[in-house]
């Protein structure tokens, strides 16, 4: 697991995304028109591929995809 | 007692009714343009059938087992359980059931009772009905089942654009060489306020404050008469809950997951039942899906996914297939069920 797959992943679920735009530093409550809908997309795939549950304050707490990236990572490692 | 097995009781057959009335998700304006776009693909409902203004779920429900009692050519007077399965029963008091006894022209003799269940429903209606056949000498049983969506507020984005109006019925009779139904039921009423209409039971009585439109977001304008979705709530509750519950209906009875035809879900968005697919590891052929063309018909989805996707299958093989309800409780529960060439009509419109 690391960050560069994390991304790739979210790539492949969010088609609407540029390839390649997307970065650790990213801010994706701006690369994404973010709402609810894209919020559960991104709960479904982060469970689906780490076996981790993302919750509502998961998101609130974090700006970057790294921010969700080690929300992800320390929970996997629970 | 998350798990029993009830003998000697067949499903005879399935019948489900929805309104003519089609509503497309394209014409919901009360959103932009591309969220609309994004949300259609995403709870995977392009149109869903809605009543028109006094029909009920019972009237649904009413045509629906209307039409099976014929096609089956029961007598009538040999039906003695009558349930119906809803969270929008026609009246606070009395019980729709009885209503619906009557109106079936069922005799006296028939037991009558309602269950405040909604998206677990299918699956708590067959082990009630079964357990009522396998220990009461009942002979045949008819599940009425359903919900209707003027309990969605239109300026909602969470909840009107996803739910349809359906209403279905089940027969059940005894039958001694029947393979048995393996039942997993669990209950958790710490989310209860998840999937909640807050005001007008005996807890909050309506007031005139319960018509007041509030905002709870963009996009998100309802009353405490209408229906409030915890997305987030729900949507952690499926992912956890569901798959497991599977699991271990299927390894406790010593059913190999490989072994089952179709795995019919609740219809509670897209993005749900696709993330409980794929942790299933199931293929989509075998997760037959009503979404698209009915929305989330909330109790009636699994019978209305039956009757509209499968029913040349359900009517001409034998089957092994598992039911698998979840939500509003939050209450869940998953049944296998063996069924062959059972009687299923075409989906009715009223």
């Amino acid at each position: 697991m690391n960050i560069e797959d994390f991304i790739l992943k979210i790539e492949d679920e969010f088609e609407d995304l540029v390839p390649h735009k997307l970065k650790p530093e990213s801010k994706f409550r701006e690369i994404f028109d973010w709402n609810s809908v894209n919020a559960l997309t991104m709960i479904a795939m982060v469970d689906c591929e780490y076996d981790v549950m993302l919750v509502a304050e998961d998101f609130q707490k974090s700006k970057t995809i790294q921010d969700l990236y080690n929300i992800v990572l320390a929970k996997s490692a629970q | 007692m998350a798990f029993f097995s009830i003998p000697h009781t067949r499903i005879a057959g399935i019948s489900t009714c929805v309104p003519k009335n089609i509503v497309a998700n394209k014409d919901y304006k009360w959103i932009g343009a591309k969220e609309r776009e994004l949300l259609i693909r995403k709870i995977g409902v392009a149109e869903k059938r809605i009543v028109t203004k006094g029909m009920t779920a019972s009237d649904l429900c009413f045509e629906a087992g209307k039409k099976l009692i014929e096609d089956l050519n029961w007598n009538k007077e040999e039906i003695e359980l009558v349930i119906f399965v809803s969270q929008s029963r026609d009246y606070l008091l009395p019980a729709t059931a009885c209503i619906l006894q009557d109106k079936l022209g069922l005799p006296k003799s028939c037991l009558a009772i309602d269950m405040n269940l909604g998206c677990s429903g299918y699956v708590y209606g067959l082990s009630f009905m079964a357990n009522y056949i396998a220990h009461c000498n009942i002979k045949k049983a008819l599940m009425l089942i359903g919900d209707v969506t003027p309990l969605a507020s239109y300026r909602d984005k969470t909840a009107y654009p996803l739910f349809g109006d359906a209403g279905a019925a089940t027969a059940l009779e005894y039958d001694e060489k029947a393979a048995p139904m393996h039942f997993n039921l669990m209950s958790d009423g710490s989310g209860y306020e998840a999937i909640i209409i807050p005001d007008g039971g005996m807890r909050n009585y309506p007031t005139k404050k319960s018509f007041d439109y509030k905002s709870y977001g963009k996009g998100i304008i309802r009353n405490k008469l209408q229906i409030a979705l915890d997305g987030y709530a729900v949507f952690n509750f499926s992912l956890r809950e569901v798959a497991p519950n599977v699991n271990a209906v299927l390894q406790h009875n010593n059913i190999s997951i490989d072994t089952v035809d179709y795995f019919l879900f609740h219809q509670a968005n897209l993005l749900i039942n696709e993330a409980i697919r794929k942790k299933l590891k199931l293929t989509p052929e075998r997760v037959p899906n009503s979404l698209n063309k009915f929305g989330n018909t909330s109790s009636a989805s699994i019978p209305t996914t039956i009757v509209s996707q499968i029913q040349q299958q359900v009517t001409s093989q034998k089957l092994k297939m598992l039911f698998c309800g979840f939500g509003v409780g939050l209450s869940w529960g998953s049944v296998v069920v063996e069924t062959e060439n059972i009687c299923c009509p075409d989906v009715i419109e009223l």
